[in-house]
């Protein structure tokens, strides 16, 4: 087991590459993520508040009529 | 051609084949790692350091395959106008950035213990660099620009007069003789690597291909999430004195509508 890791004394080399391309797949993967669930909230809230405005105007307008 | 790229359609087309890109992409990282990690045999020169190569090599491929396609995207865009092909490059950006940082790190990682070196200037290193450089570029200018449409305009101009350092990087190893070893796969009288060294690295390259799809069409979402906001608040419903206009709406909210 412990020769697997060693990689032929070049353990640290292989390993810090695997490492690293790892990392950064995972954290951009994760950002992206992030960022739409963030968007897809703040879209929700706007749109919640167009929908109340929208009936709240459609209301004024029957009752004018 | 159009139809297909409305970014309703678009959300339409991806939703259904994105968990099968993403399993497949799974998949194919997990079999190319065993294979690159277990089951292949070690260089007769380099030892077991040629199994960064199984990264290596991936990420260049991607590094050059997102730009080629930015490009192609930068273009569409500034002829046809359409949204669509901006949102592609702007989602594409980055994966092909970071790719292109990976290619060069681990470049590094494996020239210390084999050409004694973590870097030199040489020609295919030098324009790999250049190549970070122009992804970085890019996406300060699109960002630098309050207004999308004229940030979107200069990026595309940007990505496309860069685009001539995709031929350059490709064949510096031919047009230089230096440091770093020529071409051993897309070659005119077929690969030179190993079978058994072909299977991972083919494994490898198809799932960074499919991860960099999976991030793509999530990256797309959420651009159009960012657009719908950025209109919502733009349109003045939000205000007190709402008018009856309704914002621009570039498919909905991509989440919701599918």
């Amino acid at each position: 087991m412990s020769e697997f890791f060693s990689m032929g004394g070049y353990g640290s080399y292989i390993w810090s590459s695997y490492g690293v391309t790892a990392i950064a797949m995972i954290v951009l993967l994760l950002a992206t993520l992030r960022g739409l669930r963030n968007s897809r909230r703040e879209l929700d809230q706007l749109e919640t508040v167009l929908h109340t405005k929208r009936q709240r105007r459609n209301r004024k307008s029957r009752k004018a009529t | 051609m159009h139809r297909f790229a409305k970014p309703s359609v678009f959300l339409k087309l991806t939703a259904p084949i994105l968990p099968w890109l993403a399993g497949a992409t799974a998949i194919l990282i997990a079999a190319g790692l065993y294979f690159a990690l277990f089951a292949s045999p070690i260089d007769y020169q380099q030892g077991d350091t040629v199994r960064i190569m199984y990264l290596h090599v991936p990420s260049a491929w991607m590094g050059l395959f997102c730009y080629v396609g930015m490009a192609i995207c930068g273009a569409m865009s500034l002829i046809w106008k359409h949204p669509l092909a901006d949102i592609c490059a702007r989602a594409t950006a980055p994966i092909g950035a970071t790719f292109t940082a990976l290619c060069l790190i681990t470049g590094s990682l494996w020239g210390e213990p084999m050409w004694g070196t973590w870097w030199v200037w040489d020609a295919r290193l030098t324009s790999m660099l250049i190549l970070l450089f122009l992804y970085l570029g890019y996406i300060a200018l699109v960002n630098a620009f309050d207004d999308p449409d004229r940030g979107s305009k200069a990026g595309s101009a940007l990505a496309l007069v860069g685009a001539v350092n995709v031929p350059i990087v490709k064949f510096s190893v031919d047009w230089w003789n230096t440091l770093h070893q020529p071409a051993s796969i897309v070659r005119m009288d077929g690969p030179a690597v190993d079978p058994s060294m072909q299977l991972p690295l083919a494994l490898m390259i198809l799932g960074f291909t499919g991860y960099y799809f999976v991030v793509l069409i999530l990256r797309v979402r959420l651009e159009l999430n960012e657009r719908r906001i950025r209109a919502l608040h733009l349109s003045g419903m939000f205000d007190d004195n709402a008018q009856d206009a309704e914002p621009y709406d570039p498919g909905h909210n991509a989440e919701t509508s599918q």
